[in-house]
């Protein structure tokens, strides 16, 4: 299988206007490779660098030095995103559309036609379950409709490759079993899913592969049966991994 | 360019969707009852005055509409983290900044046009005159000066991160212009060296906003401008845009937005 998702000796610096202050490394060479029509767990504690491996892949911030591709394109040029569908962990999208406007735009800037775009919608918004609310302004949904306006923006373009940032942060337990459904769904299609998460019992049952990053690097990437052998399951390894050492008891 | 006409719709529907639309026609209503009252006193030179003042009042509500819209663009993305959903879409920070441009622009071109239908229909009823000729350049050259002031906040708004600042700043420099640009060299001339000099390079290098009012042809019946002079102030609000809007996409693409 072909890499779509690549990043070479990937490496981030973020540099403060304090001329005191040391310059924060967020990356630290960091090599990944996610193959076509894999769902690809990312994984780490906070402040390991998975938001911003994802800000790099989705070009809102450059490498210091090393290289991100998409489909072979560089992250830097617009259109490696084409064929990306993203979703944030928050919902952050303009509250005074309607979610049918709210797609409607996010197609033009994909370029779709018209009739394209108006089979997309209604297909998506049955998808999300949100037909009936799709001419109200997304300012009067809830916060489990908003994250459903999200998820249907994710794949207006009905993308190859989807990225997303936890995607199950917030949602209750039907939200989450429905995002594990798309996702499996989509990769019955062929589509390929890379997401990061907290939810290592939801990583272990969907994922094909995952990675662990801790402080800015790499520190094991394989199967989920690869990485917890040896331990009873994918949380102990991953608690090994990131070294983590539990108090001892009062 | 479908890109940047859907970002410059988003623009426009944000706008009348604020309600700053309704403001406007309050506004309007409010300019098309002063103008209502011409020839009360059944004096001539009174018809004047009042269409001196209604076109101060749409100069200066056109300057405020499209100062403000401008303004919070950028700055209202990064607050609301709209940005990132929009960036990860194959869009480029240029397409970015000229749909927010276009759309400020376009609105603003709207909410001229009303104000001016009302103002040619309550002075027109009074005088019993339409000299549309004038109205259409006195729209036009208003409308291309706006442009220059829209790119202006754009670039403003890249380094200032509170759209009042920005708003603040670029109304007292554009009300400066307006006030002190056909002087300035005047005034630069009876200054001692080197701020004679500093004065002069200051007229040669700013953006001429003054050179588009043109009111008093409206108000004094003065005919219309030569078309040709027309053409070259459009050619000229042209080139300030876009130095304006190069150097705010040259400022937006070196942005961190995640901090």
């Amino acid at each position: 299988m072909s890499a779509i998702l690549q990043t070479q000796k990937l490496r981030v610096e973020y540099r403060t206007r304090d001329l005191r202050q040391a310059t924060k490394v967020a990356l630290n060479g960091l090599d990944l490779e996610v193959r076509a029509g894999e769902v690809f767990g990312f994984l780490g504690p906070n402040g390991a660098g998975k938001t911003t491996t994802m800000n790099v892949l989705l070009g809102f911030v450059p490498p210091t030095s090393g290289t991100a591709s998409l489909f072979g394109i560089d992250v830097r040029q617009p259109i490696a995103r084409q064929r990306i569908g993203y979703l944030p962990e928050l919902t952050y999208y303009y509250k005074f559309l309607t979610a049918e406007e709210l797609l409607r735009f996010y197609a033009k800037i994909f370029g779709l036609a018209r009739a394209e775009t108006d089979k997309r919608i209604a297909e998506l918004l049955k998808l999300v379950e949100l037909e009936s609310a799709a001419k109200r302004p997304i300012k009067s949904y809830s916060k489990g409709m908003q994250q459903r306006v999200g998820l249907a923006q994710s794949l207006i373009n009905n993308p190859d490759l989807l990225i997303l940032d936890e995607p199950t942060s917030g949602l209750d337990p039907l939200g989450r079993m429905k995002v594990r459904e798309i996702i499996q769904r989509l990769k019955e299609q062929g589509k390929t899913v890379f997401f990061s998460s907290h939810e290592l019992g939801e990583v272990e049952t969907i994922c094909d592969r995952v990675a662990i990053v801790h402080q800015g690097e790499l520190k094991a990437v394989g199967t989920v049966a690869e990485i917890s052998a040896g331990f009873d399951n994918l949380e102990k390894a991953f608690l090994k991994i990131v070294g983590f050492q539990p108090s001892p008891a009062p | 360019m479908s890109k940047i006409f859907a970002l410059a719709a988003v623009v426009i529907k944000e706008l009348y969707r604020r309600k700053d639309f309704y403001v406007l026609f309050v506004l309007t209503a409010l300019l098309t009852l002063a103008a209502g009252a011409v020839n009360f006193f059944h004096d001539d030179k009174i018809v004047r005055y009042v269409k001196d003042i209604c076109l101060l009042l749409i100069w200066v509500s056109a300057l405020v509409i499209s100062v403000v819209t401008a303004a919070r663009q950028i700055p209202a993305e990064r607050e609301a983290r709209t940005i990132f959903p929009l960036l990860a879409k194959p869009v480029s920070r240029w397409q970015v900044i000229v749909g927010k441009f276009l759309g400020c622009w376009l609105a603003t071109g709207v909410a001229l046009v009303v104000f001016y239908f009302f103002f040619a229909a309550v002075t027109g009823s009074k005088e019993q005159i339409w000299p549309w000729g004038a109205y259409l350049e006195a729209v036009w050259m208003q409308w291309a000066m706006l442009a220059i002031v829209i790119a202006m906040v754009l670039l403003g708004s890249i380094f200032f991160a509170a759209p009042s600042s920005t708003s603040t700043i670029t109304l007292v420099v554009v009300g400066g212009i307006l006030l002190l640009g056909t002087h300035l060299k005047v005034i630069a001339l009876q200054q001692p060296e080197p701020m004679q000099f500093i004065l002069t390079v200051v007229y040669f290098v700013m953006p001429h906003l003054e050179w588009y009012d043109l009111r008093d042809f409206v108000v004094y019946d003065m005919g219309i401008v030569p078309l040709r002079a027309v053409a070259l102030a459009t050619l000229y609000a042209a080139a300030w845009s876009g130095i304006f809007l190069l150097l705010a996409w040259f400022g937006f693409r070196r942005k961190n937005l995640t901090t």
